[in-house]
């Protein structure tokens, strides 16, 4: 049976893992693949970076910690941020990543993600919404998404816009709540359970996680595939061990950590 | 030390399976064209994405007739993903012609809850194989696709592992020194680097000198 997969989220800023509050604020939490292999280790079922580096030299950095990390954790990684064209998911995919994330640039131009999905195939192509409510408190009213790490607007209706990014190519979305992220009051049950309704892919809940009972939230109520959190572990606030005990305990499959092999 | 070729062919992640197999104690090198296969003692095919650009990639870089020619000489061969289910007669996913070499086809998950097929999922072994030595039954190992193998009846005997996403498919298969795998052991963690030290261990011993093509009514083409 598949299993719902639990994955660390590391945002990387100009080499090192930071993570902020409402995607401000920021906190140098570390090396990018020490965390990365350290996670691995401890039963992540994949990985995501998402580059959120100011300086253009950001991006050469990125690539360098997607090869060192791909040589030492050998479970998938995702890279997200400034990635706006084919050849931009290239090197990145060359550098040792599986998927790429495309956020901003997919809302700038949706062709991207039909250029990339039949380029690599729609399996490499996640494509992350953050979304927030158009009226605070008020889920009746739709998510708005919004881009640019959450500081433009752009009208677009989240749950459509999900469906249309899954018509164009999508394999896999990464529904981010701006309205919850950072603020440990955990996920947006809501918005995750109107985008897994609508489209066949699996859907990656994020913002929000603060204790193992919400990553099992996000599966049970807003039927996400997969849960991502990044602050909760960096800061040992919660362990992945923990999560998967709470998912079982909860029904649901995780995927056992097999022991590590003798030396080779 | 063992020497392993992967093919390159422009689908996919390279770094990773190259490194899997550094990892597991083979020398890789990365081949784009028929020159590099006669020094290998074996090869991987891996690849993710659909079947008829990257048929027509192999094509394009000569790599058809020296891989089935591989396969016939009954040399060993570990498919990956797509590098899987290009052995098979064809493929649902753009009606592609593959190599022939399982009679079969590949075809998509049509009762799948969520396609595509990504995550951990269980491989169920169906009989004792080399391969999945050290490994438990049902380990998980790690899947990314949309379609897979479903083997002719003729060739059911190759079945090493199924795997259920809404329909049971065959998630390894393996037949003389031929083999392969739907999911992605350079992606599978510790059981995937099991995986991987086996067919290199396997490569090794000599141990799998059986031509596939011999095994009757399971190959298609000779």
């Amino acid at each position: 049976m598949l299993r719902r997969r639990v994955i660390p989220c590391l945002d990387v800023a100009d080499g090192r893992v930071v993570k902020g509050t409402r995607f401000v604020d920021l906190v140098d939490e570390g090396d990018p693949p020490d965390l990365a292999e350290r996670y691995a280790r401890e039963g992540a079922d994949e990985l995501v970076f998402l580059d959120i580096s100011a300086a253009p030299q950001g991006r050469s950095t990125l690539l360098d910690i997607v090869a060192r990390t791909a040589r030492r954790a050998f479970i998938p990684l995702t890279v997200g941020g400034g990635v706006r064209s084919v050849d931009d998911m290239r090197a990145v995919l060359r550098a040792g990543a599986d998927k790429v994330s495309l956020n901003t640039a997919a809302v700038a131009d949706p062709e991207l993600v039909t250029a990339c999905a039949r380029r690599f195939g729609s399996q490499a192509v996640v494509v992350a919404i953050d979304a927030r409510l158009r009226e605070p408190g008020a889920s009746s009213s739709g998510w708005e998404v919004l881009v640019r790490g959450g500081r433009d607007t752009t009208g677009l209706d989240a749950v459509d816009w999900a469906e249309r990014v899954v018509e164009l190519g999508a394999g896999e979305l990464l529904v981010t709540s701006i309205d919850r992220d950072g603020t440990g009051s955990g996920y947006d049950t809501a918005l995750l359970r109107a985008i897994v309704d609508r489209v066949p892919v699996p859907v990656i809940a994020s913002g929000g996680a603060r204790t193992p009972a919400h990553l099992v939230a996000a599966i049970v109520e807003g039927g996400a595939d997969a849960v991502l959190a990044a602050s909760i572990f960096h800061r040992g606030l919660v362990s992945i061990s923990e999560v998967k005990q709470a998912l079982a305990q909860a029904g649901l499959p995780v995927r056992s950590i097999p022991a590590a092999p003798a030396a080779a | 030390m063992t020497r392993i070729a992967v093919v390159d062919y422009g689908a996919g992640n390279l770094v990773s399976i190259e490194q899997a197999l550094t990892t597991v104690g083979a020398e890789v090198t990365i081949i784009d064209g028929p020159g590099g296969i006669a020094g290998a003692d074996g090869l991987v095919v891996p690849g993710v994405g659909a079947a008829a650009p990257a048929m027509a990639q192999l094509r394009d870089q000569g790599l058809v007739e020296p891989i089935r020619a591989w396969i016939a000489a009954g040399r060993p061969y570990l498919g990956i993903c797509l590098g899987l289910q290009l052995l098979f007669e064809s493929s649902d996913e753009d009606g592609a012609e593959a190599l022939g070499v399982l009679a079969g086809r590949a075809r998509r998950l049509a009762n799948a809850p969520t396609l595509p097929h990504i995550g951990w999922n269980q491989a169920v072994q169906t009989r004792e194989h080399p391969l999945f030595a050290g490994i438990e039954q049902a380990a998980d190992f790690y899947f990314v696709h949309s379609y897979a193998g479903e083997l002719a009846p003729s060739a059911a005997a190759a079945v090493l592992a199924t795997t259920d996403h809404g329909d049971r498919f065959a998630s390894a298969v393996a037949i003389g020194s031929l083999a392969g795998v739907q999911f992605h052991p350079e992606r599978s963690g510790i059981d995937g680097l099991r995986l991987l030290a086996n067919f290199v261990g396997l490569v090794a011993s000599g141990a799998t000198g059986r031509a596939a093509t011999r095994e009757p009514g399971v190959a298609v083409s000779a």
